[in-house]
């Protein structure tokens, strides 16, 4: 792998206009996280009753909600949420599943009882999962990234514990323990690097997968408390209005399948660049 | 032979558990092999797929543990070592991999790769002794200096074996096991990889065990070979003698089997019929019983222990001959 090429990364997004868009939406989330403050027209949470529930307009874009807020505001404000959920989920993963899966590959007997109990919690449906665990721990953010990223800690575990069963039986690891490295060496030198591409891939279908579960656990007022504008909160809190207004579910669910679907589409590209069947096809060498 | 021995193996006994349809099985890989390499001498140890020939080598280098049996390194015994002892062994004995493309990490340098002995025991004092130990490795291989920066998918598989050799001789060893090092190599390169293995044994006063399954290799490489044949040592003399006189009905077909310039002057009558039989069901007598043509009944149930056979330190194991 070479790591002086920027360009090498891209090529599979050049490649696929449709991958590139993901990554377009992707930034633009990102960047509407960042700025939130400069680009959001109006306060997210400033109450005007004498505009509630208007039609998108030339002045309120996506509209206006039942207390009179812009949801265009809102709709900008929620990314954070978003991408807070998102990326903690995906540090709770890999933070907890990197661990796991190593140590299990590499001590056997340790291995055995942690992956049956792995192989327990994948059981669960991620979604009942997390219901159960908020349950348990109570509705917060951090209590929602935790329950959503229980479910995909299993996953990565998995994918962990297989590379590196894989790459322990290596050549290479061979003739490193054959010169005397210690544990601490070949999960450092040899294997951590080795897994460093295919954590990459599997990082954005968690963060894609987590908004799907943020969303489904603030619709169900389980996930950030309502006060605070996201996605799944402003589905939630409308979802009367349906009829009367649908421009309110319209976009925060529109935002909600761009972004998981972005991401999708950024992992698919990430994995066509790392499986090496199809690097060829992008002109590099095996 | 055993007043200078470098490296003495006795007795070893290494075995695999293996689960096979729901049944566990026990392979005996190495069935009571003794072996002594002496002081700056070449080994070659040569045999067919399977005989355990590349075990012997991973139990000298602590990959597999042997269930019985001694190894000892000048004199000290290796197998259970630990510490301080166990560390200079390791240095001291270093392994070359067959398949050049398997045993370099695609994540880490070429200098990164042939420094790794010497970094994980803590040999390098400074970062630019570091350095120019690599940079003079390199170039002991015949490979620039400027490769210690490179990536392994830049190098072609001539390069890789190179690296394989720079591995194993940073921090110089005493004794270098090269399993099957040109195997996988293109039979131009091979030459060039060979001669390379030779000048360094030269030049460096290495002692080699050499690996394989081509007595070609051997022949050109080794002073003395020792023949394995289902994990064990059937026959061990001096290459000349193995090559120009074989005993071991087995050695006969090896030797028959070199290719040779002028095919009117192949050994005929000695080739073999059939394969080896299954390491699951090892037969009670002789382990070449079955393919051999001097097979007698004695053979069936007695297994033949390795014997003295004329001068130089020959032996063979066979009723036969």
């Amino acid at each position: 792998m070479r790591h002086d090429g920027a360009i090498l990364w891209l090529k599979p997004f050049v490649a696929r206009p449709i991958a590139l868009a993901g990554l377009g939406i992707l930034l633009a989330t990102v960047l509407a996280a960042a700025f939130a403050h400069w680009l959001a027209p109006y306060d997210p949470y400033a109450i005007d009753p004498m505009i509630r529930l208007t039609p998108p307009n030339a002045a309120h874009w996506f509209g206006t909600d039942q207390f009179g807020r812009d949801t265009l505001s809102r709709v900008i404000q929620s990314a954070r949420m978003a991408l807070l959920i998102g990326s903690g989920v995906v540090v709770f993963a890999l933070a907890t599943g990197v661990p796991i899966g190593v140590l299990s590959a590499l001590f056997p007997r340790l291995g055995h009882v942690l992956m049956r109990m792995v192989d327990v919690l994948m059981a669960f449906p991620a979604l009942l999962l997390a219901l159960g665990l908020i349950v348990i721990l109570g509705p917060s953010v951090a209590n929602a990234i935790l329950a959503i990223g229980v479910g995909y800690m299993t996953t990565t575990t998995r994918i962990v514990y297989g590379l590196t069963l894989r790459l322990r039986a290596e050549t290479y690891v061979e003739a490193s323990r054959s010169m005397g490295a210690g544990t601490l060496w070949l999960i450092g030198k040899h294997i951590l690097p080795n897994l460093v591409s295919p954590l990459l891939v599997q990082a954005s279908f968690v963060f894609a997968f987590a908004q799907l579960g943020a969303a489904s656990l603030d619709f169900l007022g389980l996930g950030a408390p309502p006060e605070i504008p996201s996605w799944g909160n402003m589905l939630a809190e409308s979802r009367t209005f349906i009829t009367r207004a649908p421009w309110l579910l319209f976009f925060p669910g529109m935002m909600i399948v761009a972004t998981a679907f972005s991401l999708n589409l950024v992992g698919d590209a990430l994995r066509d660049r790392l499986d090496p069947r199809f690097r060829q096809v992008f002109g590099e060498k095996g | 032979m055993s007043g200078d021995a470098i490296l003495e193996i006795r007795d070893l006994k290494v075995s695999f558990r293996v689960r096979r349809a729901g049944r566990k099985y026990q392979v005996q890989a190495v069935d009571g092999a003794s072996l002594s390499l002496a002081e700056g001498e070449v080994l070659g140890i040569v045999g067919e797929s399977g005989c355990g020939k590349t075990t012997v080598g991973r139990s000298i280098v602590g990959l597999v543990q042997p269930d019985s049996g001694a190894i000892s390194f000048r004199g000290g015994e290796m197998i259970g070592a630990g510490g301080t002892k166990l560390r200079e062994m390791r240095l001291n004995v270093r392994m070359v991999f067959q398949d050049p493309y398997a045993s370099l990490n695609p994540r880490r340098t070429i200098g990164d790769a042939v420094a790794e002995a010497g970094d994980i025991n803590g040999f390098f004092k400074s970062r630019a002794e570091r350095s120019a130990a690599i940079s003079a490795t390199l170039t002991a291989v015949g490979l620039d200096p400027s490769f210690a920066a490179r990536y392994p998918y830049e190098l072609s598989g001539g390069q890789r074996q190179r690296v394989g050799i720079a591995r194993a001789i940073l921090p110089t060893p005493s004794i270098v096991i090269a399993d099957e090092p040109v195997s996988a190599l293109d039979v131009s390169v091979q030459a060039q990889v060979l001669n390379l293995m030779m000048d360094l044994r030269e030049e460096l006063r290495l002692s080699m065990l050499f690996i394989s399954h081509d007595l070609g290799v051997i022949g050109q490489i080794s002073s003395r070979v020792a023949v394995m044949y289902m994990g064990r040592i059937v026959e061990q003399a001096a290459t000349r003698a193995v090559l120009d006189q074989p005993l071991h009905p087995y050695t006969r077909a090896l030797v028959a089997a070199i290719p040779k310039p002028d095919p009117t002057k192949r050994i005929l009558g000695a080739i073999e019929t059939g394969e080896p039989p299954s390491l699951f069901k090892r037969p009670p007598g002789c382990a070449y019983a079955a393919r051999c043509p001097l097979a007698s009944d004695r053979c069936l149930v007695d297994v033949p222990q390795l014997r003295p056979a004329g001068t130089d330190g020959r032996a063979v194991a066979c009723h036969n001959v």
